[in-house]
């Protein structure tokens, strides 16, 4: 199963919840800021990806700021 | 365990009937012998109040106690004991954003407690019926009737620029007509109004008939809180922390009150026509005062009495009117003198003023009060 | 690929102005997704306190009316009594629940009223700048505590759900936190029970949420979390604090007339 996350990088605070959510350490700190002054969270850039869609992140995210996709199971 | 759920309406209606305490014994000509508490009670609910939240003060419990019986005979009818008077003007506060007509009533102290939810009420442009049985203060103070809470009715008494509509009624006959016009007027303007009565009002007994007032035509009220179904979301709130629009709901609270006061003064004017003093008094001091006027007419005197039956808005133009040919007024209160202010800001020095003030919950005659009167008349060489 | 999680239909797209990992983000963010998940969005009306989270109406898509500070638990015993059918929620931070409002609470509890209570327990007043709260732990240095907190000085953290449960009127309590992703989904059961006891007239229901709030705890928002594990919820256990719903014939003798 494969998933994929889209982080709203402007409403991210950089509290970091995500990442200690996320069981497949697909997401880290950025060294970029962003314009409230934030690091915030993005998804791993390792080519490999990891995700599964299990929304762990998401839930975390206290400012809803993470949409998760999934793929439909293959039969 | 016991876990009483609903309030059995059916259970609570028989009892109501059956063991009222009120009675209410009935007179000639359509009206009913009633106390002065009760009859606030019984005039909010043909109002159309449907919710009581109060707490036991003397001397106004009457209400309360009449209201636990009397609210489960109306539809929808809600009566709590509140754990404390800021607990009650909280309720009021929610029922009054529900859309309920709703009550409160304390006495000196208690208003004190209040305040801040009265603030509150005017922020947020609610309407209530507040009623006030004051009493003698300051702190515990007596439980006789006094008229020392002016300053805290007309002048605020909580935070922030607003006002409050305050209504003196002086019978038992009044405090029928102004609580049943006082939600009126609540309605329709979107703002508290306070009847200020006092213990003496509070426990006497006159003939009244609910019969007299006549409703007005009220707005729909479309900013209710009821859970947000086929409607977009509402938000009532009095924090504004943009100082700029806090600015225009403070202007915009401003003109309301302007309207207020250009619609809504209530003033009697007792044998005025050829009056060389005037008596300026508002409820259980004016009907002693008129008892004063009335003797010292008997003597000869010429004297008058203006009654203010609206606290705020003051009539401030009757007075000024009388100015000119009144060289006296005489203000008599239950108070240390808070009145007095109000009728010297209406005169800015046009006439004398001489104030007679009785505090403590002292409650004087009409035989002492033309006494007084009869001395400054001959004193001013009126 | 399917959407699976986004932003929830009734949190208003204005950014929460809450500190990061603030507690009061991630509850708010639950209440959007229950009320439209249990379907009560058009029947709810939230009062917020006076704190932090005082503009949560600006951030929840329903009625919402603003209250004194504590007196939530007066309001909805009104607000309720009148309309019966809603579901009527205060949210209310430790102050105003516990200090300012605590004789409101209390009593509220007491007559049973029918309305929930979601309170936010971070261990401090947050919005007026980190003073000591009735909930504050001991030896936790706030301003107003600057020694840390003494028994003989300011006396015990108070455990008002604890001292809730013997009031008859009180159908269900429970505490939970919002630390991780599995306490975040309890505290969304838990708030779920407690609007369903609400709609199912038992009485009333309360959630206490020990809520992160790392800017006065002066520490970083993961730190804040584990303070929870590690500390705060020594002093306050998690779990189950009063149910009367688990009773067998509950649901009869409570709606026998």
């Amino acid at each position: 199963m494969k998933g994929k996350i889209v982080i709203d990088t402007e409403a991210c605070k950089g509290c970091l919840f995500c990442i200690e959510a996320c069981p497949r350490d697909m997401i880290e700190k950025s060294d970029k800021l962003n314009l409230k002054g934030y690091y915030p969270a993005r998804v791993v850039d390792s080519g490999e990806n990891r995700c599964t869609g299990c929304a762990l992140c998401a839930v975390a995210c206290p400012e809803a700021a993470i949409e998760v996709y999934r793929e439909a199971k293959q039969s | 365990m016991r876990y009483i759920v609903k309030q059995n309406r059916a259970e609570m209606k028989e009892e109501a009937k059956n063991g009222a305490k009120q009675k209410v014994a009935k007179q000639k000509g359509g009206k009913k012998l009633m106390r002065g508490n009760t009859v606030v009670g019984e005039a909010a609910v043909q109002a159309g109040c449907t919710c009581y939240f109060g707490y036991p003060i003397t001397p106004q419990n009457q209400l309360p106690e009449y209201m636990s019986r009397r609210l489960a005979e109306v539809k929808d009818g809600i009566f709590i004991q509140s754990e404390s008077e800021v607990s009650a003007i909280n309720m009021v506060l929610g029922a009054s954003v529900a859309g309920a007509r709703v009550m409160t009533s304390s006495s000196s102290p208690g208003i004190s407690l209040k305040q801040e939810g009265i603030s509150f009420l005017c922020g947020d442009e609610l309407p209530a019926v507040i009623v006030n049985m004051v009493r003698g203060g300051p702190g515990l103070g007596n439980i006789s009737p006094a008229q020392s809470d002016y300053f805290q009715s007309t002048r605020g008494g909580g935070h922030g620029d607003y006002r409050v509509v305050v209504l003196a009624p002086a019978s038992c006959q009044e405090l029928a007509d102004l609580t049943m016009e006082a939600f009126d007027i609540a309605d329709y303007y979107r703002n508290p109004v306070l009847i200020l009565a006092d213990g003496m009002l509070g426990q006497m007994m006159e003939p009244v008939t609910f019969d007299n007032y006549k409703s007005r035509k009220l707005p729909k009220k479309d900013y209710t809180i009821t859970g947000a179904k086929g409607r977009p979301s509402r938000i009532v709130r009095s924090l504004i922390l943009n100082t700029k629009e806090m600015e225009e709901h403070n202007w915009k609270l401003i003109r309301k009150y302007q309207m207020i006061t250009k619609r809504e003064i209530k003033c009697e004017e007792f044998m005025m026509e050829d009056a060389k003093l005037v008596v300026v008094a508002y409820g259980t001091a004016a009907r002693i005062a008129k008892g004063g006027v009335k003797r010292a007419r008997n003597e000869g005197l010429k004297v008058g009495l203006i009654r203010p039956i609206t606290l705020w808005p003051y009539p401030s133009e009757v007075i000024k009117k009388w100015a000119k040919t009144v060289p006296l007024f005489f203000v008599f209160e239950m108070s240390a003198g808070q009145m007095v202010e109000d009728v010297e800001l209406s005169l800015n020095g046009a006439s004398e003023v001489y104030f007679y003030g009785r505090p403590g919950g002292v409650v004087p005659t009409p035989v002492e009060l033309s006494r007084i009167i009869s001395r400054q008349y001959l004193q001013k060489g009126l | 690929m399917k959407k699976v999680y986004s932003r929830p239909k009734y949190l208003k797209r204005a950014p929460m102005h809450y500190c990061p990992g603030c507690g009061h983000s991630i509850v708010t963010k639950l209440i959007a997704e229950i009320v439209d998940e249990m379907d009560l969005a058009e029947k709810a009306v939230c009062i917020p306190p006076a704190g932090c989270a005082v503009l949560t109406y600006n951030y929840l898509d329903i009625d919402s009316v603003e209250s004194a500070h504590g007196r939530g638990g007066a309001m909805a015993t009104a607000m309720k009594r009148v309309l019966p059918d809603s579901l009527i929620f205060t949210y209310q931070g430790d102050g105003d629940l516990a200090a300012i409002g605590t004789a409101e609470t209390i009593h509220a509890a007491n007559r049973g009223e029918r309305f929930t209570t979601i309170f936010i327990n971070n261990a401090v007043y947050g919005m007026t700048g980190g003073q000591m709260a009735p909930t504050t732990l001991f030896k936790q240095k706030t301003t107003t505590s600057p020694f840390g907190r003494d028994m003989r000085r300011e006396g015990a953290p108070i455990k008002i759900s604890e001292m809730l449960t013997i009031l008859e009127g009180v159908a269900y309590i429970e505490r939970t936190t919002v630390n991780s992703v599995s306490a975040i989904k309890k505290t969304k059961k838990a708030i779920k029970k407690a609007f369903k006891v609400q709609m199912d007239d038992l009485g009333f229901s309360l959630v206490e949420v020990l809520s992160p709030c790392p800017t006065n705890w002066k520490m970083g928002p993961l730190d804040a979390c584990r303070w929870i594990d590690d500390v705060m919820s020594k002093e306050y256990p998690l779990g189950v604090i009063k149910d009367i719903t688990e009773k067998e014939g509950i649901r009869e003798a409570v709606n026998a007339d």
